[in-house]
């Protein structure tokens, strides 16, 4: 249960110093994306912070994304900060089962009317589709969220099939899934997309509502911007080598060994908005691209049915491909036109989906 | 039959030097911008490397340029947080560490000493509180101390 607490005095009872909490502020600023500069503001807009009440559902999804948040390196500033919300409702990290978990929810609800977040990952079958698909304790997805959400401060969608339907709505999409903001339109939605999303985008935005009380500023497609508001390709460290038009062209050849860009290989950096090339995986241990391996564009919308993960953005893939003709040319800019493009991709795609083997795959490599 | 470690191993070692992305300088000359503001108008700095694109080497070639000078600090908070000014005095680096030790960010500041190594004026004002208390018990357990008054 939420707590008339505030962080500061939570945070003080568990034994962290002041010295330990501007430390706190000054990770949690780099978390959030923050000019270090913010710490101080953060702090004291911490210091008056009160836990605020979390409720996580999990709709279709695969649970990678509360893996992505809960194996982050441990425990750290993204648990200080579990420590100090209130989940009162999580179906894979609460202890209570059936009627007991339900009964925490309903709780937490009636108690942080108006005030309670409500987290949701994965996808679920819209209101036309059968319910039968994914239902939680007898009740459909599609009613425990509208139900959850009437109290609700604000919704985050947590992964791409929250945010924009994922794998569930890839084509054919046979349980009928829809994403959050389809369904919910009083309430704001922040969009965390990513599949997983990084772990510290995730508690970074919890952070920031926890901090400033607000919703973040956002991109068209309900990003935060602090996190999504620059392309992969654009703060990528392998950027040097695309300005210079080095490309590796296989996985093996000199210049994949020489660090050079993966363009060619099918990355899709230059459309996808995202905040790995900085903040990276594993306690900044790497990211994809620094592994040699492209991007493959998981916080866009429909990334699953928008062509070949190895294929080049220059190459067509279909129809929307032949406008993304020039992607080389244009860099960034092209992925404004993509991301605009993908919401009918999900069409194009039935007519020009790709159906490819795992022989004609090692082919092309 | 063959036991594990007699099957040989060999690792070869990349013969090339470290890559350079090219990511260093530019910080670099960030940092310059920082401290002649600093000279100029003692406006501190602080800049997050989180948020640099820096690609495999780029933060050693960092460090490396940025060297180490005579002051070095660990600061025991929620996990280690190691500070130390650079041969460019004026110019801290900021290695925050959780408990595990493992990095949680990691920041140049151009200032005459840290913010995380000023002792807080709350702190002060705690502080003496605590003193306050200290000494007072201190004082009821020493017998001799009554006969001082």
């Amino acid at each position: 249960m939420a707590t008339s607490k505030t962080l500061g005095e939570s945070l003080r009872q568990h034994g962290v110093s002041r010295r330990g909490f501007l430390k706190f502020c000054a990770a949690t600023a780099s978390m959030m994306a923050l000019p270090p500069s913010m710490a101080p503001a953060i702090a004291q807009a911490l210091e008056k912070a009160r836990r605020p009440s979390v409720i996580w559902l999990s709709f279709q999804e695969c649970t990678g994304c509360t893996e992505s948040l809960t194996r982050s390196f441990s425990p750290t500033v993204e648990n200080l900060i579990f420590d100090v919300i209130s989940l009162d409702y999580h179906h894979t990290l609460q202890a209570a089962a059936g009627d007991a978990a339900e009964h925490a929810r309903e709780q937490a609800m009636n108690s942080n009317a108006g005030e309670y977040l409500v987290v949701v990952d994965g996808s679920l079958p819209g209101p036309k589709a059968n319910p039968g698909y994914s239902t939680i304790a007898g009740i459909s997805n599609y009613d425990m969220l509208m139900d959850t959400i009437d109290g609700a401060a604000a919704v985050v969608a947590v992964g791409t099939c929250a945010a924009f339907g994922g794998l569930p709505k890839a084509d054919p999409n046979p349980t009928g899934a829809v994403s959050v903001q389809d369904l919910v339109k009083d309430k704001p939605v922040i969009n965390v997309s990513g599949c997983p999303p990084v772990p510290m985008v995730i508690t970074g935005v919890l952070a920031q509502f926890l901090t400033f009380g607000t919703i973040p500023e956002l991109d068209e497609y309900g990003r935060p911007r602090a996190f999504f508001g620059q392309s992969i390709h654009d703060r990528c460290y392998r950027r040097p080598f695309y300005d210079k038009g080095k490309f590796a062209e296989s996985f093996d050849d000199e210049g994949a060994k020489a660090g050079w860009c993966l363009y060619r290989l099918g990355c899709k950096g230059p459309m996808t908005y995202n905040a790995c090339a900085t903040m990276k995986w594993n306690g900044g241990a790497s990211w994809p691209v620094e592994a040699g391996y492209p991007c493959l564009g998981c916080s866009e919308p429909d990334f699953w049915d928008a062509g070949g993960f190895y294929k080049a953005l220059s190459v067509p893939t279909g129809s929307p491909g032949d406008v993304l003709l020039t992607a080389g040319a244009v860099g960034a800019a092209v992925g404004v036109g993509a991301g605009l493009m993908s919401r009918n991709q999900g069409k194009q795609a039935a007519k020009h989906h790709d159906k490819v083997t795992a022989d004609q795959l090692e082919e092309k490599l | 039959m063959a036991q594990l470690a007699n099957i040989p191993i060999r690792i070869e070692q990349p013969e090339a030097e470290p890559q350079q992305f090219g990511n260093a300088l530019p910080i670099l000359n960030e940092i310059r911008h920082a401290l002649a503001r600093f000279a100029e108008s003692a406006e501190p700095t602080r800049i997050d490397l989180a948020a640099m694109p820096f690609g495999p080497g780029d933060e050693e070639h960092l460090m490396a340029l940025l060297g180490r000078g005579e002051v070095e600090a660990t600061i025991d908070a929620l996990g280690p947080t190691r500070v130390w000014e650079t041969r460019f005095p004026g110019v801290w680096v900021l290695d925050y560490a959780n408990v595990e030790g493992e990095r949680i960010a990691l920041q140049i500041e151009v200032d005459e000493i840290p913010q995380m190594l000023r002792t807080q004026r709350a702190d002060i004002t705690d502080s003496l509180t605590a003193l306050d208390a200290a000494l007072a018990s201190a004082t009821a357990a020493d017998p001799a101390a009554e006969s001082r008054h």
